[in-house]
This record gives C-alpha cells, structure tokens and sequence, in this order.
C-alpha cells in the first residue's frame, strides 16, 4: 500500500492547513451524513429515481443550477474569462437565460403531464421506441464517459493545486458518491446539490469581493484590462461584429444563433443530467418557477466565475498561458487562474472552504450524471429492452446496483484517460454531438403535431451523424473551418456554435421530410405530448407575484439590462 | 423529514465558526507572512462570523423540531 506521506506531492499551488483539512472533512462527514440518513426514502422507484416527484420550486431549481455548476466548469469559464476577457459571459447569459425561460414556459408542461422518467422516455411516448433507444443509449454511454473524463481532470486539479496524488483523489470521491446516491438515490444528488450551491457561494464570493477592493472598483479594474490586454475583454457586443475584432475570434451570428437558440437550448432543455431535477418538482407550478428560479441565480454566476478571471488579468504578478505552453515552461495556465485568485486572497479556514467548494461542485457533477445515467439505464433501456416484468423492487434494486457499476466505469475511464490523453478531447466532442439534434427532435415533438415516428428517429440519427461528419471534416482537413464555422479565423468555441447550428437544421430538414412522407399519428395519441392537443395545466389561482410567467418577465427585463450595461 | 436547509445551516454554522476561530487566531497573533493579499482586512474574521450567524439563523429556523 503506499505510504500516506507519498500521497502528496512536493509541489503544489496552495499549501492547506490543519483548520482548512477540518473543514474538507467535515464536508465528506455531512454528505455521507446525508446519503445514509435519506436511505430509507429510496424504497419505490418514484423515490430512488425520482425524489418522491416532491422538491419545492427552490429545492429543484437550485439543484437545476447546480447539476451544471461543476468545479471544471468554475474553473474552465474563470480561465476562459482571463484569456477572451468579458465575452466568456456570454454562455452564463445569452447562453443560459432564454433557454431556461423556454424550458419552463414552453416545454415543461409537456415533460411534467406526460409524467415521463426521462427525456428519452418523452421521445418513446411521442416517437416510438427506435427515437427511445438510439437517445437512451447514446446518453447513457456518454454520460458516464464524461463523468470518468471530468473524474480525471478533477484529480489532475487536485494533484496540481494541492499536491493530491490522483489515486487518492478518483478513489476517495468516487466512493463517496457511490455511496451516498446508491443508499439515498435522487433525493440524496439532489440535497447534495443544494448544499454545493451555498458551499460554492460561500468559498468564492469573496474573491470578486476583494479583488475588486485590491484593483480600486470596475471603473479602474476596466482601465488596468484595457492597458494589459485590450479594450475589448470588456465589452460583451460591441466587438461581435467582425470575426477579427474580438479576443474570440467569433461573430454575434455564431452567439446568437449557435449558442443562444441552439446549443443552450439543447443543453438546457433535452440534457436529461438537468431535466432530471425539474422532473422531481413536486407539481406544474414548481416545475416551472425552478429553472426561472435557476435562471434568476445563473445571471449571478459570472460575479464568482467570470469576475475572477477578469481580476486575475488585472492583479495577478505573473502573466497566464495556455495549457500546452504552460506544459512545457512550467508557468501557469489560464485555468490556474481561479485557485491562484483563492490562494492570493484567502487565508486559513477561507482557503478550506474554497477547495470545499471545488470539491463539492465536482462530487455533485459526478453524482448528477451518475444518477441520470442510472435512470436511463433502468426505464429506458433495461426495462423495455431486457426485462419488461420486473416488479417495482426489483428496478429499485437495479438502480442501486447500476449507480455502483456507472461509478466504476467513470472510473475506470478516468483511468483510460490516464493512459491516452486525447480520450478526453474525443468524449468531450461526442457528447455534443447528440446535443442539438435532440433538441429539434424534442422540440418538433411538442410543436408541430405533423411529426411522426420515423420522422423524429431519421432526423435525430440524421443530425447526429452530419455533426460527427463536420468534427471528422475539421479534423482531418483543418482548412474545413472557413466552411463549417464560416471564417478560418474560427477558435474551437466558434466551430462548436455553428457545428450545432447545421446539424440542428439537417435534423429538422430530415424530421419535417421524412414526417411529410409518412403516415400522420392520430390526434388522440397524441393529447398530453404536442402544443394544441393538449390542455396545458393552470398553475393555479395564486397572486401575481407567485405566477412563473411574472417572474420569466423579471428575469427577461434583468437580462436585457445587463447585456445593455456591459454591451 | 429534516429539511435541506436544516443541514445546509449546519454547513454554514460549522464551517463559519471554524473559519471565525481561525481568523481571531491569527488577529491575536499576527503571523510574520500572513501569505496573502489584504491581510490587514483579516477577511476570514467577518466573513466566518456572516456565515457563523447565517448558519445559526438556517439552523434555528428548520430545526427539525420547528417544521409544520
């Protein structure tokens, strides 16, 4: 066995003590805490896979928000924000708030009076099941392959920042996690989720807080960008207009059509790893103020993300690289940008709650997906495919049994990932290649009655693959660029906008002819699932202030100021 | 049912007195490189007292005995 000294590096970026080792203890304390005091809420399958259908709007929003506030995803944005300045907020804005706003206005009441488990189970009951198992299988895979990939790059964050060997890290956390969803299920991920929410809150506020006290305010934190890096790491709009004149190198079209209607859409709205947390609201009501709610609290994110990284390019001493640079001479990435800000502010104690944070945001994720994955294992493909006879028992059980095998294979991926590093790069693609056509299977479902069967199965596989075929086409002939993503000055970000934006048409193209073509699905089959057949349910006869559609209004006049604002 | 806020406002608490205690320590005794940046705020001492008080209010008002 290796020694417990030999588990820590010598070099690190920040050195812990004893007071902050409490506090990351005391945080696995609580979460096991609470996985084994909600076993016996995880009896019947409603309550392992679906929390009971019993989360308040605030319990299911904030779990909503949480499942995709991951530690990476704090850290990666932070990074992102100091090496393309202000535009990175533009995936926590235009990138998040109408999707939301449409999940809880528009498609909501279709996943929740169906009383679908899943996303996939949407399509079975609106498409049949060929659309079921192709979206079912290719999410579960993906799914805990990205949960072994995000695994793998917590623990290299964890060896790099705190000297943590990555064994330690993969093993400990993953048991964590299997333990307390295998005994509590759902409503275990969900508390869970909750409590990284207010953890996150409480470890990285304070670095906005005193970096904009250290940088002297954003009037002044605005001329120091402008004098280290450019004029435009401030500006949201103002530099869109042209594929050259922004850090980006992207084009308002690509934000607004590729990330605003397309990519945040599909994520938001089809990601069953988020929807999954709406599902568990406890009526129509709640299910539609949660991701209002979710949306309301995304807005606020980038004061603890994308602030950060725009401090750090104003504070920090020593000049960020890229990973590959950074590989070689030994300095420090964009994405150190976040715990170099924490060690730099954050003495005894706060420094214990920062990585506590990471920590919990990245044990949540995994439980997230491990959850998700484990549903859609069990009702979309174990049962209607292997064994149809199953008692309500026997499925709780085998969920149980599959969160421990979906840890075990996250693990083992993070390990494969381990031996072949560019894994990683190809997981990360392929998961966002089911993304956008998913999205305009899903939601020509509940639009447009006309859709059949095999028009939804052609245009979800149709899409997929024209998506795989653009990422082969960059890849193999990277001068493909200038046609996929319309400019060969296109960064990554910018192909992946409009590589959803063209598989999102071929999968419509593809729904709507192939559906033209074929047999229309009787009115009557179809009450419950399509916009016009179906009675969409009151929320109920509450004061202004409780209704979702007054708070969607809020949340809209809020998003358009800020944009204005920092236009 | 306890409720999540309930174990929420025992995060908080917990962790807010730890932080608290930990910057009263280093109020009392000045360490010789205190390793950050705006020390002389001694950020840990009133941000773990927010959290310290925000906790107690979570925890006294969904104890498990107080909820209808």
């Amino acid at each position: 066995m290796m020694p417990a000294i030999a588990m820590f590096a010598e070099t690190r970026l920040v050195h812990l003590s004893p007071v902050d080792m409490v506090i990351i203890a005391f945080y696995f304390v609580l979460v096991l805490a609470i996985g084994f005091y909600l076993r016996g809420r995880a009896n019947t399958g409603e309550d392992f896979f679906m929390a009971g259908r019993e989360m308040t709007a605030w319990v299911a929003g904030l779990s909503f928000l949480s499942a995709n506030l991951g530690a990476l995803e704090l850290m990666g944005w932070a990074g992102s924000a100091y090496q393309y300045g202000i535009l990175a907020t533009h995936w926590y804005w235009i990138g998040a708030i109408p999707a939301m706003l449409f999940l809880a206005l528009v498609m909501m009441p279709f996943y929740y009076i169906s009383k679908t488990h899943s996303v996939p189970g949407y399509l079975k009951l609106r498409f049949g099941e060929p659309s079921r198992a192709l979206s079912a299988v290719s999410f579960a895979f993906m799914t805990v392959l990205m949960s072994g990939v995000n695994m793998f790059a917590m623990a290299k964050v964890m060896q790099i920042v705190l000297g943590w060997d990555i064994n330690f890290s993969i093993w400990v956390s993953s048991l964590t996690v299997a333990i307390y969803v295998t005994l509590g299920g759902l409503r275990s991920a969900i508390f869970n989720e909750v409590l990284q929410f207010f953890l996150i809150w409480a470890g990285a506020l304070l670095i906005p807080i005193l970096g904009l006290y250290e940088a002297g305010g954003w009037t002044n934190l605005k001329v120091q960008i402008a004098a280290r890096a450019s004029e435009q790491y401030v500006h949201l709009w103002a530099g869109l207009g042209s594929f050259t004149s922004n850090p980006m190198g992207i084009h308002w079209t690509g934000i607004v059509f590729g990330l605003g209607s397309i990519i945040s859409m599909g994520y938001w709205t089809t990601d069953f790893l988020v929807v999954q947390r709406i599902l568990a609201a406890k009526d129509i009501r709640s299910a539609e103020m949660a991701p209002i709610i979710g949306a309301g609290f995304k807005m606020l994110v980038p004061i603890i993300v994308i602030l950060p990284g725009l401090l750090g390019l104003a504070v920090l001493p020593v000049k960020l690289v890229p990973e590959s640079v950074a590989a070689v001479t030994g300095g420090h990435s964009y994405n150190d940008v976040l715990p170099l800000m924490l060690a730099r502010y954050c003495g005894p104690g706060l420094l214990g709650l920062g990585i506590t944070a990471l920590i919990a945001g990245f044990m949540s994720g995994m439980a997230g997906n491990v959850s998700a994955f484990t549903t859609v294992w069990t009702y979309d493909i174990y049962r209607p495919l292997i064994n149809s006879k199953g008692s309500d028992h026997h499925y709780v059980n085998m969920g149980r049994w599959t969160t421990v095998v979906g840890v075990l294979i996250s693990v083992g991926t993070a390990y494969l990932v381990m031996q072949f590093a560019s894994i990683m790069d190809y997981v990360q693609a392929l998961f966002s290649f089911f993304i956008a056509p998913l999205f305009g299977t899903v939601v020509l479902g509940m639009l447009w009655k006309r859709a059949t069967g095999p028009g939804g199965f052609w245009g979800l596989l149709c899409g997929t693959l024209s998506s795989i075929s653009m990422w082969a086409w960059v890849k193999v002939d990277p001068s493909a660029l200038r046609y996929v993503a319309l400019s060969p000055h296109a960064k990554a970000l910018a192909q992946d906008m409009y590589q959803a934006l063209w598989s999102f048409v071929v999968c419509v193209v593809v729904t709507v002819v192939v559906s033209l073509a074929t047999k229309p699905i009787a009115d009557g089959e179809l009450t419950g699932l399509v916009y016009g057949l179906t009675e969409i349910p009151s929320v109920g006869d509450v004061p202004l202030y409780e209704k979702p559609l007054f708070w969607a209004g809020v949340v809209t006049v809020v998003f358009f100021v800020l944009n204005i604002y920092f236009w | 049912m306890i409720s999540i806020w309930f174990f929420i406002g025992v995060s908080l608490a917990v962790n807010g007195a730890l932080i608290l205690a930990a910057g009263i320590f280093q109020l009392v005794n000045p360490p010789a490189d205190p390793g950050v940046v705006l020390f002389n705020l001694h950020a840990n001492v009133w941000w773990g007292a927010v959290l310290l008080v925000f906790g107690l209010i979570y925890c006294i008002r969904f104890a498990p005995g107080r909820q209808a």
